[in-house]
């Protein structure tokens, strides 16, 4: 038995790079999913429709969790080779953001009034113009708080990859743990190291939304 | 390609079935103390006494920004060294409900803040008085307000509930665990765990959307 050292905490601090690739990773397949879901839920094929919502619901109704035992076990069933935690963790935080930020963009792309995409029409702007130019710009305003809210959930919601055994911030918190028998030292340093990546979000989140109604 | 097996899994009925009630159960729990928690929070939020205010900010900021993951291990760990040893159900039901709490706080909070300063001014003027104007201008539509956050924050505690498996309380998504190391059918389990949860959610939307249309039935009239 050891002592809770200033290496654990850097240890911790080194394990933040981690939670930070799961959030790059998210975001950066999910995002483009989730605007297709969005724009899929808000277009005009029926069947996209249906189908887009019934993902969004899907995936709405699982918990993280799930998704994550669902994608760590279940990709090896369905490539049939080997994955590396990565790459199911990755997977399963991809569409989780894919579900949740399209639910969010879905909201914002219909908060923009429908004169507005008819007005476009008039102009003779193709569908991709309107969007492009009219609708889109107008939805990310409306949408920017949420988003940014979304990215704490998404942080916090990371550490539940320490449970597949994926060392991120929260795994190293365990470790910490039961290597130093100071349960209390380390889940506080690893709470405070979340709060200080997401606090700054939460107060962005509000100012934005302070602004955004501010200028209605 | 490994072949998918279901039929092992039917043995196990009791198992997700007992997961299944003690999911319901926590979600109850959580949600009532959650509630109680988010009223008086609410109502400290509001208090003329700036100490309390700080304090409730102070509560919901903490445990909105960290993980419930971490404040359960934190419950679950540390009260033992301050020799309150509870058993895994219990600290789940604490944690959950802290962090219930929080978000429900947050929730009234925001519902009592979004009644125009002049609708209560409009009771005054009436005669009502405070307990009056609570009740019948203040109450009912706050209530509309609230209602849509709550219940899709009471089901998303419900999917939270399977983080209770990480300190062994039996609840669902531990019984999947207990299947799986049984079975060794893992990918199985966890689908049909996964489809039980969407089941629960989906009948408790269909549940809150019903109720909803029967409590808040009056017209805005705006």
């Amino acid at each position: 038995m050891r002592g809770f050292t200033i290496s654990d905490f850097l240890t911790m601090l080194a394990a933040v790079q981690w939670t930070a690739t799961l959030v790059v990773l998210a975001l950066a397949f999910g995002a483009p999913l989730a605007l297709l879901l969005a724009r899929m839920c808000t277009g005009r094929s029926r069947i996209a429709r249906l189908v887009a919502t019934g993902i969004l619901q899907l995936v709405q109704g699982v918990p993280v969790l799930g998704l994550l035992m669902f994608f760590y076990f279940g990709m090896p069933v369905f490539l049939g080779i080997k994955v590396p935690a990565l790459v199911s963790v990755g997977a399963a935080f991809t569409i989780f953001t894919a579900a949740f930020l399209g639910e969010i963009w879905r909201g914002g792309i219909q908060a923009v009034h429908v004169a507005q995409g008819e007005a476009a029409a008039c102009l003779g702007l193709t569908r991709w113009q309107t969007f492009r130019h009219v609708i889109a710009p107008q939805a990310f305003r409306i949408a920017l708080p949420a988003t940014v809210g979304f990215l704490v959930q998404l942080i916090k919601n990371t550490s539940l990859a320490s449970v597949v055994g994926f060392v991120e911030l929260a795994r190293a918190g365990q470790l910490a743990s039961a290597a130093t028998f100071q349960p209390l030292l380390s889940y506080a340093c690893v709470a405070a190291i979340y709060f200080a990546l997401c606090f700054p979000l939460t107060l962005w989140s509000r100012s934005l939304e302070d602004k955004l109604n501010g200028a209605r | 390609m490994l072949q998918l097996n279901f039929n092992q899994l039917w043995r196990y009925q009791d198992e997700f079935l007992h997961g299944m009630s003690l999911t319901l159960l926590l979600t109850l729990v959580a949600t009532v103390a959650g509630l109680a928690i988010g009223l008086a929070g609410a109502a400290a939020a509001g208090s003329r006494f700036a100490a309390l205010r700080l304090l409730v900010r102070s509560y919901v900021e903490v445990i909105r920004n960290t993980p419930a993951l971490i404040q359960l291990f934190l419950i679950f760990f540390v009260l033992p060294y301050a020799g309150l040893r509870l058993p895994p159900v219990y600290a789940a039901a604490t944690a959950l409900s802290i962090y219930m709490g929080a978000y429900a706080t947050e929730i009234i909070r925001g519902g009592l803040a979004s009644i125009p300063r002049s609708q209560v001014e409009a009771g005054q003027c009436l005669g009502l008085t405070r307990w009056q104007v609570f009740r019948h201008v203040i109450l009912p539509p706050a209530l509309r307000n609230i209602y849509p956050s709550i219940t899709s924050q009471i089901v998303l505690l419900l999917l939270g509930t399977s983080l209770a498996s990480q300190v062994s309380a039996p609840e669902l998504f531990h019984a999947a665990a207990f299947v799986e190391s049984r079975t060794f059918r893992s990918f199985e389990v966890y689908a049909v765990v996964c489809a039980i949860y969407f089941t629960l959610v989906l009948a408790f939307r269909l549940a809150f959307a019903g109720i909803g249309r029967i409590a808040f039935r009056w017209p805005t009239g705006r």
